[in-house]
């Protein structure tokens, strides 16, 4: 059914820290190698190795230059995926029943086979979460890896989305944002974390953190940040003895 | 947004055809046996044709008949809905007047009534998407009704009230590309609230994640022809409104009716073409795009 949960039992979903992200896009391999081979249809590749390649992927890495007033700017890496908004619009587009909002978990899934493919709800959702697969000819999107997160043939450690498991710089977390004890909640009350276009009222279950303020690397005279200086100092005492002699003697040369 | 030709043919087709249909079935003597036919063959040949084109768009059209299965929340299903109901009410209707002479008036107004609906419902797929400023306003179902009857009536040769109903949708159509080009900025949404980093100062987009293109590219941030929408608009404009409504007001209406026709149908198809070519959806703004 295409109406949304008035509440759900959990709001699971991502927390992703932007200090963090390196922007080395192993969640985008990681995620598309997930999920290509379970959840639904395969996520397609047109033209893959051609002169103009695309192709179908749930999760996409964005980099900004954000200019402060003063100072440098700065370069953040954005990861973008399907948020689970608890007021998900594209769910309730849905002619057909295919998208629905989970109500023990808050995932918003797509059932493909009840999918024609008429792309409404990706123009009803603001961050591009959605993507029709061309090869399918149905809506494909984020799955918070369902088929990892309770599947009890799989070790402890990675029952989490394939995503936080594989990112290497710890940006990414998993766990359930309704509950206000949980160690993504307390992260995202420690570090402001935020919504995106909050205006469009779709209340995102993921949050991001934002980035912590800068070093300022370039306010202070040079000499206070050479912290290394000391360290660098020559550990090789010059040759006395024969050894001197000869040094000197074939410097001489 | 990308203009698919079939979703432009849809909505203009469609929009006609039931216009048109919406006069037969209020009209108080309507056409019956032959010219009943001709008229009904007409309006079916459009609003049928329009619908069926509107499926080619699918990824999956065998599947088609699940769209009838969300009314309560959805406008697409509501619209499937109201037309399936539009077409059967309206066949009727059409069946006792061309078979039998005989008019049912309660099935002519409940079937124009829907036929009102069905526009109305297609409309709103639109203006109810938040996503897409420009289109998310009350004035985008008026724009689809005022040209649906204006359509239907310059179809069905009513020539005086055509001609009061063209000024009136080209009304609708001046105030709707006017307002329409300020909604994005009125919207408040903007690169700084799509990445949230608004708050340390100004955001570009310094790489996207595809060095390709991608169906969220290709389908939501379709800028072709853009740069020439000023003269597209004066273009649709001319040809929906000021000539059909010159064409009418010259003698011999049979013969500058049917051109007048011509020139309003190739005015509203070019006028739906930058309906989605000038529609910017928000998502535009992660790739520093509008």
């Amino acid at each position: 059914m295409t109406q949304l949960p008035k509440t759900t039992e959990r709001k699971m979903g991502l927390v992703i820290d932007l200090d963090t992200c390196v922007g080395c896009h192993a969640c985008v391999v990681s995620c598309k190698g997930w999920n290509t081979e379970n959840y639904g249809a395969p996520l397609s590749d047109q033209d893959p190795y051609g002169s103009n390649p695309s192709g179908t992927f749930l999760n996409r890495i964005h980099s900004y230059e954000v200019q402060p007033e003063s100072g440098p700017a700065q370069l953040i890496h954005f990861p973008k995926s399907c948020l689970h908004c608890e007021d998900a619009p594209c769910v309730t587009v849905c002619p057909t029943g295919a998208s629905y909002k989970r109500v023990e978990d808050g995932i918003v899934l797509v059932n493909e086979s009840d999918c024609i493919g008429c792309g409404l709800c990706a123009w009803a959702c603001p961050y591009g979460a959605r993507e029709l697969d061309r090869a399918e000819g149905v809506m494909k999107k984020c799955t918070l890896c369902v088929d990892r997160i309770y599947n009890e043939n799989l070790p402890e450690e990675d029952r989490v989305p394939a995503c936080v498991r594989t990112c290497p710089s710890n940006a990414r977390h998993f766990g359930d944002l309704g509950d206000p004890d949980s160690e993504v909640s307390q992260l995202v009350a420690e570090r402001g974390g935020m919504d995106l276009m909050p205006e469009q009222d779709t209340k995102p279950v993921n949050k991001y953190l934002p980035p912590r303020p800068k070093d300022m690397l370039n306010d202070g005279p040079r000499e206070e940040i050479d912290i290394l200086a000391p360290l660098l100092a020559p550990v090789v005492e010059e040759p006395k003895g024969f050894l001197g002699w000869l040094d000197k003697t074939l410097e001489k040369l | 947004m990308h203009p698919a030709p079939s979703i432009i043919a849809f909505s203009t087709f469609s929009g006609l055809g039931l216009g048109l249909l919406f006069w037969l079935g209020v009209d108080n003597t309507p056409p019956t046996g032959w010219v009943g036919f001709a008229f009904f063959g007409i309006a079916y040949v459009l609003a049928v044709g329009g619908l069926v084109s509107s499926t080619f768009h699918l990824g999956r059209p065998e599947r088609a008949l699940k769209a009838f299965t969300q009314w309560q929340t959805s406008w697409l299903s509501r619209e499937a809905w109201c037309a399936v109901v539009a077409l059967v009410t309206m066949g009727l209707y059409a069946f006792f007047l061309v078979f039998f002479g005989r008019q049912l008036p309660i099935l002519g107004w409940f079937g124009a009534f829907f036929c009102l609906m069905t526009v109305y419902t297609t409309s709103m797929i639109y203006a109810q998407l938040k996503t897409v400023p420009r289109w998310n306003t009350a004035l985008t179902s008026w724009l689809f009704l005022s040209l649906s009857i204006a359509g239907g009536a310059l179809l069905s040769g009513r020539v005086t009230i055509a001609l009061i109903l063209l000024l009136l949708a080209g009304g609708m159509q001046f105030l709707w590309w006017k307002l329409g080009d300020k909604r994005f900025a009125d919207s408040g949404t903007d690169m700084k609230t799509a990445t949230g980093l608004g708050s340390i100062g100004d955001v570009r987009a310094f790489e996207p994640p595809h060095t390709g293109t991608n169906y969220l590219l290709d389908e939501m941030v379709y800028t072709v022809g853009r740069r020439h929408a000023e003269k597209l608009r004066l273009i649709a404009f001319v040809l929906m409104l000021v000539l059909p409504v010159i064409l009418l007001l010259l003698p011999f209406p049979h013969v500058f009716g049917v051109l007048a026709l011509v020139s309003h149908v190739a005015g509203v198809l070019v006028s739906r073409w930058l309906f989605f070519a000038e529609a910017e959806h928000v998502v535009g703004l992660y790739y520093g795009l509008r």
